[in-house]
């Protein structure tokens, strides 16, 4: 019984399903539960939640993830993906706190002041939610003291900065300076991303790395765990 | 259901009604004065009988007659000539219906290379630093051959833009003769496609011959006059305005057993026509409607295709100049002096000056394709796969140009605005735009792989490398290796039998 419903919520997590209202890439899903639902059900069923994580959410996007290498999939499809483990994974949270089991870590995203930017944002936040992370998006045209007020109060463990246009992108060397300034540059990681930005760029500023896209950005961040 | 081809609703035009109307006007002056010269008897014969002045030219090495041929002959053989043509197919399923006035754009491959260019994806290292490699493409020309036709016809069954199929290399192997060419061509095209075929004829001598052998595969003389799953096409007319004698004798006889064909003309602005537009659109309109006149003289009702391909000439060779942009111009306005008679129009496109695959030929060729097939020929003979002026013929080439007519038919589709999908679309706006992220893309999904959406283009590289012509040979590679349905073995041993100088190789049911 536990395992079938393991496989289930896997299954629709590669099948992108957050509801049963929700359609899949297959035929034959409508009207079927969805990850939420089979969430909810697991829990009922005392699965642990840790299991649920594991062999059912982190098992169906590395089977996600290997699809969009191939180019079966498309970023909609990992986004879709990354949706309904979201969904899972707000209703095991208070599970995993109790039992003592700890995000991989704390994301906190901006787009820079003066750019309004957020497509890109946007997908990273939900893919990096999707592989496990507490994702807290701070918004776009964020002011450089909001950002430092944040870390200062809430210690991210690491900070994403997007910024799309050439004149803002300028932001993200006033914040790293910023933050060594307010003593606070290692205590938290800061990666850049958007289309101006670049590797050179990263460097120059003193960020940690320039993440092409969210894929880059989750692979870098899980060799950083 | 025949194949759908692409719908033009609103096709491009140069020409207005009275421009239209004055190349009509002088086109029927210059058929009356000074009319054709033809080196063909029966030709001339057949415009005496209906009325025509015919004098016979004194001197010269040939015999040849001076035709002048009247309006209302012309006019009369209009209004004869079918305004719908079908052109069958083995597979009924691949039929092409086409009606001179409906703007259905059919994409046909064509014409005959002598030059088969086979492409080689060799890797190359840097001199100054041996760790980068690239793949780089050689190409290899050589004499074109009978098992080369079969590969073209087999990957074109594939391609799933391509309607039709024009042999596109000329079979010069040395069991290859005049006697036994056409029955050769037509088998190993009809037999590696189940697509329509259209086709020259080498020598009239086998006429007889190759009708029969579709006859046989259609299943009789009535079900091929149903399923035309062979058509012809003859450069009758010679410019100037010359009936050139063989051709003319082919054409008569096609037309005697009323199978599908392309009356063509390919006049060269500057040498053999004028260099203005107004003076090679007069002249070739007057060539294909003496073609045309004659057919309907010849057997009434016979269908026809107004054939057109024009070209201007290069100024530094006098050669032909496909790239030219009037070409472009000069095939348009074709399609709509066919239009204007409300006969199906035969174009011509994607010819290019480049003597490879590359920049050059892929600029040369979605030129005039995206500009001729916006214009509604009904028949696009589009040049797939052909480079240097249609003197050599490579297969990768064609696989590229497939891609290319995907994009151009997607760009074509027809908008869909209904009330009741808007009214739906507003219930999406307002449920997004009240989410943090504020995205469609969950309404992307559905959406994606309903073949709504164009694909990105098939041979993008990785990252910034360029790897077109690798992933297209890759492509061409793969389809090669996809079976095709063969003519069935029953109806194969029957031709063999049945129909001189086929060549054993080209029998798959024995090891021949």
């Amino acid at each position: 019984m536990s395992q079938e419903i393991i496989s289930k919520i896997k299954e629709n997590v590669i099948q992108g399903r957050k509801t049963q209202a929700d359609e899949g890439i297959d035929d034959g899903y409508s009207g079927t539960s969805g990850v939420q639902e089979l969430t909810r059900a697991a829990i009922e069923a005392n699965i642990a939640p840790n299991e649920i994580v594991n062999e059912a959410l982190t098992a169906g996007m590395q089977v996600v993830g290997e699809k969009f290498e191939t180019k079966e999939y498309f970023i909609p499809d990992m986004l879709a993906s990354a949706e309904a483990v979201e969904v899972s994974m707000d209703i095991l949270k208070p599970l995993l706190a109790d039992a003592n089991i700890k995000p991989k870590g704390k994301f906190a995203i901006a787009t820079v002041k003066g750019d309004i930017h957020d497509i890109g944002k946007n997908i990273v936040a939900i893919m990096l939610k999707g592989a496990g992370y507490e994702v807290v998006d701070l918004g776009i045209d964020v002011t450089t003291e909001k950002i430092i007020n944040y870390i200062k109060n809430e210690s991210p463990d690491y900070l994403g900065l997007s910024a799309l246009l050439t004149t803002t992108m300028l932001e993200m060397g006033t914040i790293i300076e910023a933050l060594k300034k307010e003593n606070l540059r290692d205590k938290v990681k800061v990666f850049i991303g958007g289309a101006a930005v670049s590797d050179e760029y990263a460097e120059e500023i003193g960020a940690d790395a320039f993440c092409l896209d969210a894929f880059s950005a989750i692979k870098i961040l899980d060799a950083s765990v | 259901m025949p194949r759908e081809g692409i719908l033009v609703k609103n096709p491009i035009t140069r020409l207005t009604n009275d421009q239209l109307q004055k190349i009509h006007d002088s086109s029927m002056r210059i058929l009356s004065d000074p009319g054709l010269l033809s080196y063909n008897k029966q030709a001339a014969d057949i415009f005496k009988s209906a009325g025509a002045t015919v004098t016979e030219v004194e001197g010269g090495d040939h015999p040849s007659w001076h035709i002048q041929i009247p309006e209302k002959l012309v006019m009369d053989a209009i209004k004869k000539a079918p305004s719908t043509v079908k052109l069958g197919a083995r597979n009924p399923d691949n039929a092409l219906i086409m009606k001179g006035d409906e703007s259905r754009v059919y994409f046909i491959t064509g014409s005959e290379t002598n030059i088969w260019m086979d492409v080689e994806i060799a890797p190359y290292v840097k001199k100054d630093d041996p760790s980068i490699e690239v793949q780089v493409s050689e190409f290899h020309p050589r004499r074109g051959m009978l098992m080369d036709l079969c590969k073209s016809a087999h990957v074109c069954e594939h391609l799933d833009t391509v309607d039709g199929y024009i042999r596109t290399v000329n079979i010069q192997d040395k069991d290859i003769t005049e006697e036994n060419k056409d029955v050769n061509k037509f088998f190993a095209s009809l037999n590696n496609t189940t697509k329509h075929i259209m086709s020259g004829l080498t020598t009239l001598s086998q006429l007889d011959n190759v009708v029969k052998m579709a006859e046989m595969i259609a299943g009789g003389k009535d079900k091929l006059k149903e399923n035309p799953l062979i058509s012809f096409i003859t450069c009758l007319v010679k410019s100037p305005l010359q009936f050139v004698d063989d051709t003319t004798d082919t054409f008569i006889e096609v037309c005697k057993r009323g199978l599908p064909l392309a009356v063509s003309s390919s006049p060269q602005a500057g040498t053999s026509a004028p260099i203005q537009e107004a003076g090679i659109m007069a002249q070739i309109n007057a060539e294909v409607l003496a073609g045309i006149t004659l057919g309907q003289l010849v057997n009434p009702g016979t269908p026809l295709l107004y054939g057109s391909v024009p070209v201007r000439a290069r100024m530094d060779t006098l050669g032909d100049s496909y790239g030219a942009i009037e070409t472009s111009q000069y095939n348009i306005d074709c399609v709509q002096m066919a239009r204007f008679y409300n006969i199906p129009n035969y174009s011509t496109s994607g010819v290019c000056d480049a003597k490879i695959p590359g920049q050059q030929s892929t600029i040369e060729r979605l030129f005039s394709d995206i500009l001729v097939a916006l214009s509604g020929p009904q028949y696009l003979h589009c040049a797939f796969g052909l480079l240097e002026c249609n003197s050599i013929f490579c297969l990768t080439q064609a696989v590229l140009d497939d891609a290319h007519f995907a994009m151009l038919k997607f760009f074509l589709n027809q908008p869909e605005i209904a009330e009741a999908d808007l009214a739906e679309i507003e219930k999406q706006i307002k449920e997004v735009v009240a989410t943090p992220q504020k995205l469609f893309i969950r309404h992307l999904r559905p959406v994606m792989r309903s073949g709504k959406i164009t694909p990105a283009y098939p041979f993008e590289g990785d990252g910034n490398s360029d790897n077109v012509m690798a992933l297209a040979h890759k492509r061409m590679e793969e389809l090669l290796a996809t079976p095709v349905e063969y003519i069935d073995e029953a109806t194969t041993e029957k031709i063999f039998k049945e129909i001189p100088g086929l060549l054993p190789r080209l029998n798959v049911y024995t090891k021949g």
